[in-house]
């Protein structure tokens, strides 16, 4: 097997291992659109990056943990309606990012973080997603219990002692994290996708939060190999066919002529 | 029984303004272990706003909260929204109490007479089901006070007494206090000790036939209403399971009240 292939294999592996359990809460917390937002705004993150001269991942990370306060400080003032607030910000944060690159005249392969360019992960970008993978699953292992208990109910989960905005502040930033290392294999538009995709077929089977997390892991996993041999054998763009290897797995699990466990 | 005076949350002059709107006015209670305190009012009479102010999810605008260091509350919310894409058994949301064994779990449910749900989907549950499974994990974390908020909600007339008699049954065997929210009177009073009718303020409070008979009370629900709500006293001899089979009555000891 060649190198970058390998590379490639064990990046995508290393995302989806993270991506499904965090996509999970995803799932549960209706926090789709929330996850779109903050990966629209990594390409700001990215020419800040280059203006600054700092890491991009770093960055990135930087950039999506502020949007995501804002968001949550805006949300408070409830001058408008939660969704549009986010699409108003999910563009607005795209294009900022598109204006930014052009006045900066900084010389990035748009493609390459729009759909993500899982062929030319490098050893380095490797240790990112394995280093920030482990730090992500780590921190969603500690917090598994305050976690659900807030995506239970959070009044609930108050009365009983959790502190509830920290602990749903950290669920953003483990987002945001997740964006920052999977922007690399899927792109900034398809980050959301191989959240929700996996998660969502796994539901099909789960009956415990605990097998849907796992669940959507190994489904990340099959659709990271799936769709590397797709591009590998029909020479098609490496992200978005992981997308679709997940799309595919996401509609043979609910073909499966199994009951809802519900 | 002698009702012990040993207050587990003491409130004084608690004031709440939303806006403009003076939601909760100069209003002191105490809430006593061992002790059934059940709040009525009409609705939007501060009843919810209350009882979150207890729970400490609402902070008052002004006055004095005490409660007893380390207050272990159990707390039934009103509704509990699980969403559909989040899988849950009735056994893995006990779990998310305290860490408990499976005896202790099946022993709860035992307890609010529905171990049968113990492997089932809580998207299955049925209404009635569903608070008994809430208030059994409420009961996991073993609470000096229960806090439950319009408990009977979406349960038929005998499911109510059924579980209006666990509940005092509940309190009977822990000895813990209860907080209730009610607004179907003539059912709650025979399992209560103490009542407070609020409506913004407190405007009576006392036993429950104390209450029935104040001025203050039949102002509040007019004549009739007042009259609709005689104190409900006459008792079962016999008692209906979650399937709707005949259980006999083999507690009729009626504790007295404080």
């Amino acid at each position: 097997m060649p190198d970058f292939l390998l590379f490639a294999l064990l990046g995508g592996l290393g995302v989806a291992a993270v991506a499904g359990p965090l996509g999970s809460f995803v799932v549960w917390r209706r926090m789709a659109y929330f996850g779109d937002t903050l990966a629209h705004s990594a390409l700001l993150g990215i020419s800040i990056g280059f203006l600054l001269d700092i890491n991009l991942n770093i960055a990135v990370i930087f950039c999506c943990v502020g949007l995501a306060l804002v968001l949550v400080t805006l949300q408070k003032q409830r001058m408008v309606a939660t969704d549009t607030l986010l699409g108003i910000m999910a563009h607005s944060a795209l294009s900022l990012g598109l204006v930014a690159v052009a006045l900066l005249e900084i010389r990035v392969d748009l493609m390459s973080y729009l759909f993500g360019d899982l062929l030319a992960v490098s050893q380095q970008d490797l240790y990112w997603i394995f280093g920030g993978g482990m730090g992500v699953l780590l921190l969603l292992k500690i917090l598994w219990q305050p976690l659900l208990a807030i995506t239970i109910n959070e009044e609930l989960a108050h009365v009983e002692g959790v502190n509830v905005p920290i602990t749903r502040l950290i669920l953003m930033l483990l987002i945001a994290v997740v964006i920052a290392i999977a922007m690399k294999i899927v792109g900034l538009l398809l980050i959301t996708s191989l959240l929700i995709i996996p998660a969502a077929a796994a539901r099909k089977l789960a009956r415990t939060p605990e097998q849907m997390a796992i669940g959507a892991a190994c489904v990340g996993c099959i659709s990271v190999i799936g769709g590397l041999a797709m591009s590998w054998h029909f020479d098609t763009p490496a992200g978005p066919s992981v997308v679709v290897a997940s799309l595919a797995t996401f509609i043979l699990l609910y073909s499966l002529p199994v009951k809802n466990q519900l | 029984m002698t009702h012990s005076h040993e207050p587990l949350i003491k409130l004084e002059g608690i004031n709440l303004h939303f806006g403009r709107n003076h939601v909760l006015q100069d209003i002191s209670t105490e809430l006593h272990k061992g002790c059934i305190t059940t709040l009525i009012g009409p609705n939007g009479a501060g009843k919810t706003s209350l009882v979150r102010v207890v729970l400490g999810l609402t902070k008052p605008t002004s006055g004095k909260i005490w409660q007893e260091n380390d207050l272990r509350i159990g707390y039934m919310p009103q509704k509990l929204q699980i969403d559909q894409t989040f899988p849950l058994t009735v056994e893995r949301f006990l779990k998310t109490a305290r860490a408990c064994s499976q005896a202790q779990m099946l022993e709860a449910l035992k307890d609010v007479g529905v171990e049968s749900l113990f492997t089932q989907s809580i998207h299955n549950l049925s209404g009635g089901e569903m608070q008994r499974v809430l208030l059994a994990r409420a009961l996991l974390r073993d609470p000096q006070l229960l806090v439950l908020d319009e408990p009977v909600q979406g349960v038929d007339i005998n499911g109510q007494l059924e579980l209006y008699n666990l509940i005092s049954r509940i309190r009977d065997e822990r000895g813990c206090g209860v907080l209730m929210v009610s607004h179907d009177l003539h059912l709650v009073m025979a399992s209560t000790d103490h009542v407070v009718c609020i409506n913004h303020h407190v405007c009576c409070s006392g036993h429950p036939e104390h209450v029935t008979n104040d001025p203050s009370f039949t102002e509040l629900f007019g004549v009739q209403g007042g009259e609709q709500l005689a104190v409900y006293s006459h008792h079962h001899n016999h008692r209906h399971n979650e399937h709707g089979d005949i259980v006999p009555e083999n507690n009729c000891q009626q504790k007295g009240s404080c």
